[in-house]
């Protein structure tokens, strides 16, 4: 596998945005961004509203996730291109998420909504929506190894590598959210005990393209992380270290990656389990 | 919606006294510029980052100390440094 398999440019979205299988997901945290404009025939897939289940807190199942794809008008076969704002924070969290369930062909657009923005590249009108017919999509079981839960959490402290992928401030508990969020939250401030604070934004550029293989090598064998040991990367709901997921995973190859998708709302709302505060 | 608007998203339903608030609009000849805006903490890392509104606004809720705000818009980076503390409002206006 190589980064072009996983990664594409704005050029090659370009020139790809009327081949029919190929789909362009826009998958953006502010769920609303897609009414206003995407790129064209872009289909557009809510993180909330979609991808979670309505009650519990947990992903759709297997035949949720089919029956959402089918009527997205995604196959099996297609080639599936994501990108959204806030530097693919959430296009990355669909792409572990179509992993999970086992779509062939994904990739992220590097850079996202915004580098597509900062070179003033054609949006078109949020109510210029595809037509896309219905498929018949089959995901399959939940590959429960890119996965991590709140036990294999605490069974890793000070054994496995924890990638704790939130700003210096939230790490420290200075912050409970990034700062674009209100701070009133329930959970503990501080982090997992022996977790390493390697924030997301090392891995990118300021425009939101992902930074070179050999640059993210080094960022990690300077942050002291062993990558041949297993490491669970975290944030707070899962999302950002879903992009250092993919940087692991995807760009550098290490199979031996999970993410914790219950992250710190979770983690730090348990009772009982240790946390340090403090960089 | 045309015309930049001077200071912050309207407040209507946020804590301000419990919240430590960085805010403002950016603008080009007075007119609201669509792009980013990210801020940055004391040590030069990366906390947080919004699109600009219609209006050329963005808010970011922060912790007491001082902070970098960049504007990121097409052809332009604008860094402005704030020092903000708990229950005021501290208004950052950037013209690139």
């Amino acid at each position: 596998m190589s980064r072009s398999d996983v990664l594409v440019d704005a050029d090659w979205v370009q020139a790809h945005l009327d081949d029919p299988k190929v789909v362009v997901v826009e998958v953006d945290e502010d769920t609303s961004a897609y009414d206003k404009n995407h790129i064209k025939n872009a289909v557009r897939i809510d993180w909330k509203k979609d991808l979670q289940d309505p009650v519990r807190r947990d992903f759709v199942d297997q035949a949720g996730f089919e029956a959402l794809l089918s009527a997205k008008g995604i196959a099996n076969d297609d080639t599936v291109v994501l990108y959204g704002g806030n530097n693919n924070w959430f296009a990355s969290y669909a792409f572990w998420y179509f992993k999970l369930y086992g779509h062939g062909d994904v990739r992220l657009l590097d850079g996202g909504r915004k580098k597509w923005e900062l070179d003033s590249r054609d949006l078109v009108d949020g109510s210029e929506v595809p037509d896309r017919a219905a498929t018949a999509y089959k995901a399959q079981a939940q590959n429960s190894a890119i996965r991590a839960f709140r036990d294999d959490v605490v069974a890793a402290i000070g054994n496995k590598n924890l990638v704790d992928v939130r700003s210096p401030d939230e790490f420290s508990g200075r912050l409970l959210a990034p700062a674009h969020l209100p701070q009133e939250q329930s959970q503990r401030p501080g982090h997992v005990p022996s977790a390493r604070n390697i924030p997301w934004s090392k891995n990118a550029n300021d425009d939101g393209t992902f930074k070179s293989d050999d640059e993210l090598r080094a960022l990690y064998a300077q942050e002291g992380v062993d990558l041949a040991q297993d490491t669970i990367a975290y944030c707070r709901i899962g999302e950002r270290s879903a992009l250092t997921w993919f940087v692991l995973h995807e760009l550098l190859g290490q199979q031996n990656v999970k993410n914790y998708d219950g992250s710190w709302t979770e983690y730090g709302s348990l009772v009982g389990v240790p946390i340090e505060i403090g960089a | 919606m045309c015309g930049a608007k001077a200071g912050g998203p309207d407040l209507a339903g946020v804590d301000v006294a419990n919240e430590t608030i960085i805010q403002g609009s950016v603008t080009r000849d007075g007119e609201p510029v669509n792009g980013y805006v990210r801020l940055l903490d004391a040590g030069g890392e990366f906390t947080a980052e919004v699109p600009t509104s219609a209006t050329g606004q963005f808010r970011f809720f922060a912790a007491p100390g001082s902070w970098t705000v960049r504007a990121l818009v097409p052809g332009a980076t604008v860094d402005r440094k704030v020092v903000a503390s708990q229950g005021a409002l501290t208004e950052v206006p950037i013209a690139v």
